[in-house]
């Protein structure tokens, strides 16, 4: 409340103008149109809209006009197109050259072949997802590893299928992978001689049995031939000297091994036997050869039989 | 009257509406200050119960969500006198209640203190035919009341039936479904001067708010400082205002008195101003922070600087001790009790079974008043505060702010008034049977 009044000369003028200066109280209450307008504004409709329906609005609006001519938008789809370009095509993203690993010459030159762009070339074009699924098509690929390495090299780490058989089928002889996978076709038997021939419609699909059963003929697989799938259903093992071992549907190996068994006691295969039909396991039936028949029908006294079952004529045949 | 029961049961509509919304203003327009509480109703409030809060007398069920304050403007003696003035003020505080709420009021429940308030015990006995009291019969007994002559331009503020009798048992809160062949009951009515009532809906219209009820400053003020069991046995409730000075008589849980003495705050402050010769702001100081009834030997060499500035050294540097302002305010506030003192007596008080008095209001915080006002009125004093409501902000629980607290409980749960029940047909205008009659004609 106390006044400090300066009394020297020149200021005393001033201080009194100041004290005398009328002083304007501001009236605290809003004016109508500010009271009003801060109802409105506590409206949540209201707030909601001018918060956010409007300038979404203004900004959709904008956009919009500017739009709407046609060089604009022309001009704006070729500035963006220009920034990607070039970013695209900076230094950093150029792919220099190709490596591929662990495939063999003609692999190699397809994987070249199908590489859809030319090198050097940005790696935005390269699409090494489509490209790994069109090399898969490949049979002759069992994986591939694509990646594109820094210093510029597109990377191809290939895991080519290895063939464990031969497949004659009605379209020619074809190589097949341990799962059965074609990998390549051969023109004949004899220029991959060290694999073992399956034949038979959907033999392809046991390719796992067969190997099974390759492995389990150990000591007469210097006798073996091949391996005939009969009806998709069961194996015939081919041995030389036309003979046949008719093997079941379930339990194949043991089958064998039970007749490898009694091979090795018996030198059974090595007798005059045309065929060991072990479809059923319980009950092996054996067929003998035509000179191993007549000679039994000889000591019997009866005439011998012909290879069609016919009786021979003692005269003729001699 | 059928007019004023329109408009009081349209304004309980728009309450009912208002509660709906969730929020509801509450405008306390004193002559000292203007108040406004903003509640938002959300439910049952059972979870507060948790949070370690009682049940709060049953009032639980609103939140204070926005609360403000500022100066009185145009007021005089509890009466708007400037409106325009006055709208300003429910202007100001209004909006600084809505920011602090963050929601829009729409409805407000407003009271006024002043308008020259008279209270009328009516009663009014209707035969049963029935032989069990229905709601027909509790309408049409209060709609039997005889009225008296309110004189022109009086307006029912308040129509609350006190008290029930079924043949000679009297006493009955709820009457309804009692065997009877007589039915009678006491209505308490509270008029004021129409013209205050009309100046404030202006006012409130201006502000585009709508008013969703009005009530008695003084009742409001005894509803939220009378403690329940008061209420029940009967007290009176002394809000010292600004303006003036409201008592209300409690019994039964029911306002049977009400009237107001036209002395109050604003009479000490302008006492102190000529006795003292300080300007008024000066003397609205010195009353609050040095006031007092009772001067003791300290109080003469407790001075205080009285400051000013008019200029002359003399005068801005006085000094007067607390025993002149004590003795300055003293009859004052005597003066106010002893007006008080017969205006219970007009009341009856003195054969009141209990005979409490509960002081409140911003004068209420006198130091030495309740001591003053044994003297005068009676040895049942106490200083009342508001009850606690949920979400006031501290500043705003002191004495002064009782009506207001009392209002937003009179929004929560108002008491029945007559325009609570139906009106019995038979008062029913004869042309809106005639209106029905043409409707039914017409349409089938």
């Amino acid at each position: 409340m106390s006044v400090v009044i300066d009394h020297r000369p020149g200021r005393q003028q001033q201080q009194r103008q100041s004290a005398e200066a009328p002083k304007v109280r501001r009236d605290p209450a809003p004016s109508r149109l500010k009271y009003r307008l801060e109802r409105m504004w506590l409206r949540p409709l209201y707030r909601r809209v001018v918060r956010i329906g409007l300038p979404a609005f203004l900004l959709a609006m904008t956009a919009g006009i500017w739009l709407s001519d046609e060089t604009r938008r022309a001009g704006l789809n070729d500035g963006i197109a220009a920034i990607v370009d070039k970013v695209q095509n900076r230094e950093e993203f150029q792919v220099r050259m190709m490596t591929i690993e662990g495939a063999s010459p003609a692999v190699d030159k397809a994987l070249r072949g199908m590489l859809p762009v030319d090198l050097p070339a940005s790696s935005f074009e390269i699409d090494l997802t489509a490209l790994r699924l069109q090399v898969m098509q490949l049979d002759a690929v069992e994986s591939i590893d694509l990646r594109i390495k820094p210093g510029g090299i597109l990377s191809a780490v290939v895991q080519e299928r290895v063939p464990a058989l031969l497949w004659r089928n009605a379209r020619g002889i074809d190589m097949l992978d341990k799962d059965g996978h074609r990998v390549a076709s051969v023109t004949s038997r004899a220029t991959r001689k060290e694999l073992p021939l399956i034949a038979g419609e959907g033999a392809d699909l046991h390719t796992d049995e067969a190997l099974a059963l390759i492995d389990a003929a150990g000591p007469i697989l210097p006798r073996f031939r091949g391996l005939v799938r009969r009806g998709e259903r069961r194996w015939d093992m081919i041995l030389d000297h036309g003979q046949r071992i008719m093997l079941p549907e379930e339990g194949a190996v043991i089958a064998l091994e039970a007749v490898i068994a009694r091979n090795r006691a018996d030198d059974m295969l090595g007798r005059d036997i045309s065929v060991i039909d072990l479809r059923d396991p319980a009950r092996p039936v054996l067929r003998l050869g035509v000179d191993a028949r007549n000679t039994i029908r000889a000591a019997q006294g009866l005439p011998a039989l012909g290879p069609d079952g016919q009786i021979l004529d003692e005269q003729k045949g001699g | 009257m059928v007019e004023l029961y329109q408009t009081q049961r349209a304004m309980r509509n728009i309450r009912r509406a208002a509660l709906q919304r969730g929020v509801i203003g509450v405008l306390d327009i004193g002559t000292s200050k203007i108040a406004c509480i903003v509640l938002k109703f959300d439910g049952t409030g059972t979870d507060r119960e948790t949070d370690g809060i009682g049940p709060m007398a049953g009032q639980a069920n609103f939140r204070v969500i926005g609360a403000a304050t500022t100066r009185s403007r145009g007021v005089r003696r509890g009466e708007i006198e400037t409106m325009a003035e006055t709208e300003r003020a429910i202007r100001t505080v209004v909006a600084a209640a809505q920011k602090l709420a963050g929601v829009r009021v729409d409805h407000v429940i407003a009271c006024l203190s002043g308008g020259h308030p008279a209270s009328y015990g009516l009663n009014g006995e209707v035969p049963l035919h029935t032989g069990t009291v229905t709601e027909h019969d509790v309408a049409s007994v209060l709609a039997a009341c005889d009225t008296p002559d309110f004189g022109r331009g009086r307006e029912v503020l308040h129509a609350q039936p006190v008290n029930f009798a079924v043949d000679n048992r009297s006493g009955l809160a709820d009457p309804r479904d009692h065997a009877g062949n007589r039915l009678a009951c006491d209505m308490h009515v509270l008029t004021i001067d129409g013209d205050m009532i009309g100046n404030l809906i202006q006012c409130i219209r201006r502000c585009d708010l709508e008013l969703a009820g009005i009530a008695s400053a003084s009742y409001a003020s005894a509803r939220a400082s009378l403690i329940e069991d008061e209420q029940e046995l009967g007290a009176a409730c002394i809000d010292f205002g600004g303006g003036g000075t409201g008592v209300s008589v409690f019994i039964k849980k029911h306002m049977i008195f009400a009237d107001n003495v036209k002395i109050g705050g604003n009479l000490i402050t302008q006492d102190i101003a000529q006795g003292l010769r300080v300007p008024l702001p000066v003397a609205e100081r010195l009353k609050t922070l040095n006031g007092g009834v009772e001067a003791t030997g300290r109080d003469d060499r407790d001075m205080i600087d009285v400051g000013g500035d008019t200029g002359d050294w003399e005068a801005d540097r006085r000094k007067v001790s607390r025993a002149d302002v004590i003795g300055v305010m003293r009859p004052r506030v005597e003066e106010i009790l002893e007006q008080v003192r017969e205006v219970l007596d007009a009341a009856g008080f003195d054969y009141m079974p209990s005979q409490q008095i509960v002081l409140t209001g911003g004068g209420s915080q006198i130091p030495g008043l309740d001591g003053l006002a044994a003297r005068i009125l009676g040895p049942n004093i106490r200083c009342g505060r508001p009850l606690r409501i949920d979400g006031l902000a501290h500043q705003l629980t002191d004495p002064s702010f009782s009506s207001a607290v009392g209002l937003a409980l009179f929004a929560a749960h108002p008491q029945d008034e007559w325009w609570d029940f139906e009106m019995p047909a038979d008062s029913y205008p004869a042309r809106s049977f005639k209106r029905a009659y043409r409707w039914f004609k017409n349409n089938w």
